[in-house]
């Protein structure tokens, strides 16, 4: 059962990526899906990664008991662990549940509704036409969420830091800046790049062969966002062992 | 002119059509009529390619579409118009776009020359000036009248039109089929209509093929519809106490 859904994705996917009917179509479905996906998502990413940076600094802040170790090091680690993990990882699950949801649902509704055998009657290479532009909205966009996430992570991290006294600007910015790695970042765009691939085409898959109506609509989105989940966490690990 | 010869289509342990072959010619109105389950909206998917025969072939004008690859295909499709059961109008479109769209992915002309045909078709189905409204906003009548805009955008060859009164009511349904009989006639289209609306079958039913049990039952006219001895046919055109009054 698992080895047909994966060759059934895969055939998907093949006609995903056959060469489109008319660009200039294609590519305003793009700017709209690139729209939806990153000015509609950037509200919640500017929410999640604020509170997640001055987590972080708060839990780093109370397990430093040691006095051997100087308060610098949580820039370090907010820095890092925002780059590595959370704003990659956390992002991508955040919009697996909005992004992965809206794209299974709205593909799923088309489905039922048949205007899928609609587009395929008028000769339209129907997975290409939709899944297409919102793998590269995706593709494109959640690198640069990513990115912002990464910044107001860090940001949150210096405002919980020194509201609460558990770390100065001084040592923030001491830690922020010391050893840091560039290959880090590379790591994240690779990540985010690999989840935005993951979260709209499990999620399109998905979509595309709802069998039903209403309820049947509901159960796609649901399971998109279950399996997105499941696939990021997954492909996190396997990135994550194969560059670090 | 589509021909269909000795259509087969399985679902699982279930045998929906059983050897089909039907010729439908152009500039009538073709109907395919039969109970529920009886196949015709397999038949009619079959037709068009939503579903691949297990064995038989769908021939368009001589052209063998079922042994076509998508490319080929295309070319074919792009012949096709379509009337769904439920409309199928892109719900993130408005009217204007849901005609024009097909002119924009397969036609190379001018916005004003698309927004021309939109117009032409828009006024065809009396819906002149209603471009900007939303699919939303449309009543089930309109949805069906923007659909059949839109399966006209542009020019087809084959017309199809898969149950176009379901949810409408008796005045509605009969403007639509009116709508589906002109423009057979004035544009000499193969039109296939699958319907199990009898006031469609005595209007429009030129042609008549009735499915029983995936099998070829009855062909005919509607004029000769009432006449026949074919018992499982009668029990279907007589199903109502109405109908039986009329036409006995």
């Amino acid at each position: 059962m698992m080895l047909y859904s994966l060759g059934k994705y895969i055939l998907l996917l093949k006609a995903v990526f056959r060469k489109p009917e008319r660009w200039n179509i294609y590519r305003k479905e793009i700017l709209k899906e690139m729209d939806n996906m990153g000015i509609g998502s950037l509200g919640i990413i500017c929410i999640i990664s604020i509170f997640l940076g001055a987590v972080t600094t708060v839990q780093t802040a109370f397990q430093l008991v040691s006095d051997l170790i100087p308060r610098s090091v949580i820039g370090g680690i907010v820095r890092d662990s925002s780059i590595l993990e959370l704003s990659p990882t956390i992002s991508a699950i955040v919009l697996a549940g909005k992004i992965g949801s809206s794209v299974a649902s709205q593909i799923g509704t088309m489905r039922v509704t048949e205007q899928i055998d609609a587009l395929e009657i008028m000769g339209i290479n129907s997975p290409g036409y939709l899944i297409l532009p919102k793998i590269i909205g995706a593709v494109t966009m959640i690198p640069l969420l990513v990115t912002i996430s990464i910044a107001l992570s860090i940001f949150g991290g210096y405002l919980a830091g020194t509201i609460s006294g558990a770390v100065t600007t001084q040592s923030f910015i001491e830690g922020l800046t010391t050893d840091f790695v560039p290959f880090t970042f590379t790591v994240s765009m690779i990540k985010s790049i690999i989840f935005a691939f993951i979260i709209t085409s499990v999620a399109a898959y998905q979509g595309f062969y709802t069998d039903g109506g209403a309820l049947e609509v509901g159960q796609s989105s649901t399971k998109a966002v279950v399996i997105s989940c499941i696939m990021i966490l997954f492909a996190d690990y396997i990135v994550a062992q194969l560059l670090l | 002119m589509i021909k269909v010869k000795n259509i087969q289509k399985t679902f699982g342990d279930r045998t929906i059509l059983k050897g089909i072959s039907a010729e439908f010619k152009e500039g009538i109105t073709n109907l395919v009529i039969g109970g529920s389950g009886s196949g015709k909206t397999t038949l009619l998917k079959c037709m068009v390619g939503l579903h691949e025969p297990d064995s038989g072939a769908v021939y368009y004008d001589g052209r063998n579409f079922t042994s076509m690859n998508f490319e080929e295909r295309i070319h074919v499709r792009t012949e096709i118009g379509m009337l769904f059961q439920g409309s199928a109008l892109f719900d993130s479109m408005n009217v204007e776009e849901n005609i024009m769209f097909p002119l924009n992915m397969f036609t190379q002309q001018s916005e004003a020359e698309k927004l021309e045909r939109v117009n032409f078709c828009l006024e065809r189905v009396n819906l002149a000036g209603n471009n900007k409204l939303l699919t939303s906003e449309l009543s089930g009548g309109m949805k069906k009248r923007v659909g059949i805009a839109r399966a006209i955008a542009m020019n087809p060859k084959y017309l199809f039109c898969d149950e176009p009164n379901s949810g409408l009511d008796p005045k509605t349904s009969i403007v639509i089929d009116n709508l589906i009989q002109e423009i057979t006639e004035e544009y000499k289209t193969t039109t296939i209509v699958v319907t199990h609306d009898m006031n469609s079958v005595m209007g429009i039913g030129e042609h008549i093929i009735f499915l029983h049990q995936g099998t070829k039952w009855w062909e005919g006219s509607n004029k000769e519809i009432t006449s026949t001895n074919n018992q499982e046919l009668n029990e279907f055109v007589f199903a109502s106490k109405f109908m039986k009054k009329l036409l006995k």
